[in-house]
């Protein structure tokens, strides 16, 4: 019924085009029509940041943008981290410190320290936590989330 | 949890926009940053026919320098604005207000204007345009018009924007010589809606008291909501501890109750915070000069 808009977008490396509904999110377009299922959708109305991946290298709540936004768009996910097989340091990290439990808040997270890390590479506690007061995480208790920060900005130098 | 469906348009000018909006008129909704009209459209809060998304819209992203105020494009990104230097420097209220705002990654793509135009009396920016008077431009096909930060927040969610019009600038003035600025808000969890915030401006003259002061408070109302008591109690007089205290204390606000507090502590959190940023201000007059 409704029209379809066409766009043709970049993600982790591979471009993609494709006809969009405009009420398409950008969250599910990921998930449903490129199969890129590590970006996990909670809330769905920007709260719990599971969905964040990164826009044009910013850190973004994918369920807060349609898919016809990012015509023209550079995307990295949580599928973009690992390189040949081998995982990211920060996700190295994730794994050593046991900063995650059920795991399902944890792409969101990676995907929101990857620019903080690069901006801050040698952050404190206090700034560690204030870049994640938009992730919830109902399992861990963000301790060795935080250890985990900590270690991955280690290995990232 | 997915939005009704709509006709999408994605103007690349302002005048591409201004004529769709003409033609559309209510039906329409522009589209900004979308951290609060798209978690609306996905809970069917909002069920816009047509959305006129004006994010490709290059002239209205911008921080310039006017002659006597900051001059900053509507659809300049709030985490732009927090980090712009000429924005710490110039507007300083501004600048200690921005990491209040949500989380880093709604900064990243909410924008100032879209903030301003929602109008969430909950919301730190409507707070801060009134407490600093800014002049706010809207702009229609058939013209322009600016429009005081005091008579732009009509209502719960209501500006005094008309259909056809999208707010292009936002111009900040510059504070006169022997201010002070403050902003201070208590929140659940940092980055959640703020239980209670209170914003402030104070100006001395040559013998040290109070010539100017505007004390706002947000989610006290359907608007931002200027004091009138604080300016009653300091105009006039030197601002010492007492009648900062008593100025804060008399303020002539009445919050409701809800989920999260009781009108009885938002009052008090009224206070304590109007004390604290009418403290700041002062304090910061004193170390400037």
């Amino acid at each position: 019924m409704t029209d379809t808009i066409s766009i043709s977008l970049k993600v982790n490396g591979v471009q993609y085009k494709k006809d969009v509904e405009p009420r398409l999110l950008l969250s599910d377009f990921l998930r449903h029509e490129l199969d890129l299922t590590g970006t996990h959708v909670g809330c769905e109305h920007g709260v719990c940041g599971s969905c964040t991946i990164l826009l044009d290298g910013e850190a973004v709540r994918s369920c807060l943008i349609f898919a016809a936004q990012a015509d023209g768009c550079e995307l990295t996910t949580v599928e973009g981290l690992a390189q040949n097989g081998k995982l990211h340091p920060l996700q190295e990290a994730f794994r050593e410190a046991h900063g995650l439990q059920c795991g399902y808040c944890t792409p969101g997270f990676l995907m929101t320290l990857i620019p903080f890390l690069k901006e801050n590479p040698n952050p404190n506690e206090a700034e560690i936590r204030d870049a994640l007061s938009g992730n919830i995480c109902r399992c861990t208790g963000y301790q060795n989330i935080v250890k985990a920060v900590q270690l991955g900005a280690e290995k990232m130098k | 949890m997915k939005p009704p469906s709509f006709q999408y348009h994605a103007p690349k000018t302002l005048a591409e926009a201004l004529s769709l909006l003409t033609q559309h008129g209510s039906d329409a909704k522009v589209l900004a940053g979308g951290q609060s009209l798209v978690p609306m459209m996905n809970f069917r809060v909002a069920q816009p026919a047509i959305l006129i998304d004006i994010n490709r819209i290059k002239e209205l992203a911008y921080i310039k320098d006017g002659n006597d105020g900051l001059r900053i494009g509507a659809m300049t990104r709030q985490r732009t604005v927090e980090r712009d230097a000429n924005v710490a420097k110039r507007s300083p209220l501004i600048h200690e207000t921005m990491p209040h705002i949500a989380h880093p990654q709604i900064r990243n793509r909410g924008t100032i204007g879209g903030s301003i135009a929602h109008a969430d009396p909950a919301s730190e920016l409507p707070t801060v345009m009134l407490t600093l008077n800014a002049k706010l431009l809207a702009k229609n096909a058939k013209g322009e018009r600016w429009i005081d930060a005091q008579d732009f927040f009509v209502g719960l969610f209501t500006t005094a924007l008309e259909p056809d019009e999208i707010l292009a600038e936002i111009q900040i003035p510059d504070l006169p010589a022997r201010s002070g600025y403050a902003f201070e808000e208590v929140a659940r969890r940092h980055g959640d809606y703020a239980m209670m915030g209170a914003a402030a401006t104070m100006t001395l003259d040559e013998n040290g008291k109070c010539k100017d002061v505007r004390l706002v408070f947000l989610s006290v109302g359907e608007t931002p909501l200027l004091s009138s008591s604080a300016a009653q109690a300091l105009i006039g007089n030197k601002p010492t501890p007492e009648l900062i205290q008593s100025a804060a204390a008399d303020t002539d606000i009445t919050p409701s109750s809800n989920i999260h507090a009781s009108e009885r502590y938002r009052k008090h959190l009224a206070n304590v915070l109007g004390k604290r940023v009418l403290t700041k201000a002062y304090g910061r007059v004193a170390t400037d000069r």
